[in-house]
């Protein structure tokens, strides 16, 4: 039992690598406030291209989210990361991960948002023109708005997915939370810093977690 | 409820009396034709609407009826033909269409409210976007209107606590507040209980008296006796007999006419 606690729920060493850890936890926050937004943005392009009147268009964006949903994130964080260089492009951590994430994210992204827009029938779009709003004006204030309601637990439920998978960014030495915690534990060979961390995530996610399964029951009730 | 016109409401009035407008007719259609690939829908329609003028539409499913209602302010794309609205001819290429469209008043027969605005939103959505209208200045606009309609107090309402009806009149008030020259009613009241169907009817039998210009595809035959100025049957893409209300009810002088009419009266 005392091992247990010693490896794992050591408090010396929690308090020893709290500064290096809560450092990480910032980073993690700051990749998230990048990379969701970004992603959002791409994801809403995306559909809004897929959408498109142009077929040669609509083509590309089928081949685009087909691509990098099929492509694992870490490869293609690895790839740019370590691959970009040799084609004479240096580029830095924090940029090499928010342009995988933009990659991955706004193709799953973009496909929640068309699955939205789809929703929305032919009827609205009809009252919207007949008044005179242009394509644009009914896409923004008409179809957007009901097409993010219905698919909104789905977006929670991919941001959470993209909030976790914000630890793969250690691999590229960006130090995020994931990093730290393997810092201090590969110098005080303990894991009671990755407990920590874990324990970090959680706090950031609870309320996420807490939010999407109100939604979900939410609209369960709605049926 | 209070269905009467509120005079005073200047912008929600419709004014075609002035004397420029007599001279020529609102709406002027001419050889409209309509086909989706193979099929042939609306085969050569001529149609005049003069100031004031209530048209009805009638006709068997399927003969065209919407599709000529959406052609009108180009909804769909007529195949050719010619379409002059209020002088200006809404198929040459360099036509605002946006513009247009305010001009032309559409209301559904499944209302298409926006569900996720209120009755005061839905009226002021086009006010503010396509008018350019301030928030405060459209409100203004948009209660007057609700007012004419006889849904003051449900400005604040979301579509989804309101009943059919009362849909129906929102959906009238976001196409008035735009003051349009013509207004197209497609099946207004068939997707309403009966006894929701006499408030829309009279919203309709107001603006007729305050001057609107009007063309409505409607079954109601009693109110077409009533209220219409001139009926039109349709039938596969065509217009078969037109004429003033107590002759295509009472006296058709196509056969096609006479079972239709029959048919639709005996239920
Ligand atoms: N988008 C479309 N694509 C193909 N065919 C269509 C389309 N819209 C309408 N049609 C066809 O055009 C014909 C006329 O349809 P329309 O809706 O104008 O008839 P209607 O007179 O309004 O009938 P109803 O009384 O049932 O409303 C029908 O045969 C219909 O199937
Ligand atoms: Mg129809």
């Amino acid at each position: 039992m005392q091992t247990l606690i010693d490896n794992f729920f050591n408090l010396e060493i929690v308090v020893a690598a709290w500064p290096i850890l809560l450092q990480g936890f910032g980073m993690t926050l700051l990749l998230c406030a990048v990379v969701v937004p970004v992603g959002l943005a791409g994801g809403l392009v995306v559909a809004l291209l897929s959408g498109a009147r142009s077929r040669c268009l609509r083509w590309i964006m089928v081949g685009y989210v087909d691509f990098f949903r099929a492509f694992p994130p870490l490869v293609l964080l690895i790839f740019i990361y370590f691959g970009f260089p040799f084609a004479g492009i240096d580029i830095p951590e924090f940029a090499a991960v928010v342009l995988a994430f933009l990659l991955n994210s706004s193709s799953y992204y973009g496909e929640i948002f068309r699955a939205g827009i789809e929703s929305i029938g032919r009827a609205q779009i009809d009252a919207a023109r007949s008044t005179g709003l242009t394509a644009g004006q009914t896409m923004r204030h008409v179809i957007l708005p009901q097409a993010i309601r219905n698919v909104l637990p789905d977006l929670i439920g991919n941001t959470l997915e993209v909030v976790k998978l914000t630890s793969i960014a250690s691999v590229v030495a960006l130090q995020e939370l994931l990093y730290m915690a393997r810092q201090a534990q590969s110098v005080t060979y303990n894991a009671s810093p990755i407990v920590v961390a874990a324990l970090m995530y959680l706090v950031l996610l609870w309320p996420l977690v807490r939010l999407l399964s109100r939604l979900e029951h939410k609209t369960l009730a709605g049926r | 409820m209070q269905l009467t016109d509120t005079t005073g409401s200047a912008a929600t009035t419709a004014d075609p009396g002035t004397p420029a407008d007599t001279g020529r007719p609102i709406l002027d259609v001419a050889a409209l034709h309509k086909s989706y690939g193979a099929l042939k829908v609306l085969r050569g329609i001529d149609l005049a609407v003069w100031p004031r003028e209530m048209v009805f539409l009638i006709g068997p499913s399927g003969s065209g009826k919407s599709t000529l209602l959406r052609c009108l302010n180009r909804l769909e794309e007529p195949s050719s033909g010619s379409i002059v609205v209020d002088g200006i001819d809404i198929m040459a290429p360099g036509t605002d269409l946006n513009r247009v469209r305010q001009r032309i008043g559409m209301v559904f027969q499944s209302f298409n409210l926006y569900p996720h605005m209120t009755a005061l939103g839905n009226v002021t959505l086009a006010l503010r976007k396509v008018q350019g209208r301030r928030r405060a200045d459209a409100e203004d606009l948009g209660r007057a209107v609700l007012g004419r309609v006889g849904l003051s107090d449900k400005a604040d309402a979301y579509p989804h606590a309101l009943s059919g009806g009362q849909q129906q009149r929102v959906a009238i008030a976001r196409a008035l507040a735009l003051e349009p020259r013509v207004m197209l009613f497609d099946e207004p009241t068939s997707a309403l209980d009966p006894e929701l169907v006499g408030s829309v009817l009279q919203v309709m039998r107001n603006m007729r008296e305050s001057g609107m210009t009007m063309v409505v595809v409607s079954h109601e035959f009693g109110f077409a006796r009533a209220a219409a100025d001139r009926v039109l049957f349709l039938d596969t893409g065509r217009v078969v007999e037109q004429g003033p209300p107590e002759q295509i009810f009472d006296a058709p002088q196509e056969a096609r006419t006479r079972d239709f009419v029959r048919r639709i009266t005996q239920h």
